[in-house]
């Protein structure tokens, strides 16, 4: 069986290779055209979305310092499993530490990742818990948002020692947390994640805050 | 009637009242090709998500026609479908850049969707079928013409699964026409606790299948209405002749 080459208008090959070559080049100097006209005003809205969280979190008149800009980025398997990449951003005022935002993930929501900003002040209470991203199913596990419920406003003022520590999970678990109604693997990971970055903030809490701004360290 | 109006040739003239009755109706990318489902089912659970994507996808096809029909000398037919590929995908992520750069807001929620424009067959098909084969003004009233097909298809679902899935109109119009619009959002039926099958994707199956009903139930009422007009005209004649 010979199979037999589909003749196209071979007579000169090398046209077609230079049409389809203009027609990279045109596209590709289009897109860097509108990437260098765009890139700036996208990063300050990116910007603006972060500090617009973390401004959830943290009101303006409690830090003095760009906490958007005050940040670094690590991992510990440990605390934030399967090598997520935590940051923590540090609120300042007058230089002296006031509290850190730790973005994070709890990894075993009902349908996989939920991510968090839990913002830890330097007592160790929590300011206030938010989810930026999840998956979880609408009308059951979405009550972990604040625009939706008033759950994930439990964790004000909550420490590793208000309730204690084994008081720290859901209800269902015997710990202290309410469930939702038809769910309980949405709430039971958030309750899990935000105590183990708890714990990892009680014990690097100094590195936390001493660490300089924009570096990675692995752990 | 999709044939009749793909094989246009670049010398005849192009009716643009059969290119926009086929775009919105005829062959209606949405509705009766089913073309894009992915997209379309996905983000179209409130009216503004869907004016979103559909903005976007009517912008692409417009542009994207208008690019393959300037680029017809170069288009060889061996080349041609990579050429498609190239211009479709490099308009979509100048929409994209655009889009995250001024609507930012409404970007994060589409997400992964507007990317996704590329992979929307019917823009690749309109190329193909329509653009290359006709002057860019055409084109672009093709691109138009189908595009806003779609975006009214896409409209009509948001409004259907917002309305059943919250009881509002417009909610969160905010992120597309900035902190004034928030005003825009209709509350149709107050206290209302949700319908959750009408925003999770087996209500947008159902939701398309009753406009797909509704389309062909309109259409077939329309096609009745003329033929009976015609029926009705001819026997008129036939008694003319007889008195």
């Amino acid at each position: 069986m010979e199979n037999k080459p589909i003749r196209t208008d071979s007579t000169q090959p090398w046209r077609s290779a230079l049409a389809l070559g203009l027609v990279v080049i045109i596209g590709t100097a289009l897109l860097a055209a509108v990437n260098g006209l765009t890139r700036a005003r996208i990063t300050d809205q990116e910007q603006r979305v972060v500090l617009e969280q973390l401004q959830q979190i943290i009101p303006a008149e409690l830090h003095d310092n760009a906490l958007h800009r005050d940040y670094y980025d690590f991992s510990a398997d440990t605390a934030f499993p399967q090598g997520q990449i935590v940051t923590a951003y540090r609120a300042r005022k007058q230089g002296q530490p006031v509290a850190v935002i730790l973005r994070f993930a709890a990894m075993d929501g009902y349908n996989g990742r939920i991510n968090l900003l839990a913002g830890i002040a330097v007592t160790g209470q929590l300011i206030g818990v938010r989810v930026t991203s999840h998956k979880e199913t609408p009308g059951l596990g979405d009550g972990i948002e604040i625009e939706r419920s008033d759950w994930i406003r439990a964790f004000n003022g909550k420490s590793l020692q208000q309730p204690t520590l084994e008081q720290w999970a859901v209800q269902r678990d015997g710990g202290s947390f309410d469930q939702m109604t038809g769910a309980t693997i949405t709430p039971r990971a958030v309750v899990n994640a935000v105590k183990r970055a708890l714990l990892y903030f009680q014990q690097h809490q100094q590195e936390l805050f001493e660490t300089p701004a924009h570096e990675i360290t692995e752990k | 009637m999709t044939l009749a109006s793909a094989s246009t040739s670049a010398n005849s003239k192009v009716n643009y009242r059969q290119v926009f009755a086929d775009g919105l109706w005829h062959r209606n990318t949405g509705l009766v090709t089913l073309l894009g489902l992915c997209p379309l089912l996905a983000v179209s659970n409130t009216v503004i998500n869907a004016l979103g994507l559909g903005m976007a996808t009517l912008l692409t096809l417009v542009v994207s026609n208008v690019c393959v029909s300037l680029a017809r000398p170069l288009l060889r037919p061996e080349i041609r479908i990579p050429a498609y590929v190239v211009i479709i995908a490099s308009v979509v992520t100048v929409i994209q850049l655009l889009m995250q750069a001024w609507f930012h807001d409404l970007y994060r929620i589409l997400g992964i969707f507007i990317p996704l424009i590329v992979t929307n067959c019917a823009i690749i098909g309109r190329a193909e079928a329509f653009a290359a084969r006709n002057r860019p003004l055409a084109a672009a009233a093709d691109g138009l013409a189908t595009g806003l097909g779609f975006c009214l298809a896409l409209v009509a679902l948001g409004a259907l699964r917002e309305l059943l899935g919250f009881g509002t109109l417009l909610r969160q119009a905010e992120l597309m026409l900035g902190s004034w619009a928030s005003a825009l959002e209709l509350v149709l039926i107050s206290d209302y606790s949700g319908f959750l099958l009408a925003l999770l994707p087996a209500g947008a199956f159902i939701a398309l299948g009753l406009l797909v009903a509704a389309r062909n139930w309109l259409d077939a009422r329309m096609q009745a209405k003329s033929q009976n007009s015609h029926v009705r005209q001819a026997s008129l004649r036939e008694q003319g002749g007889e008195a």
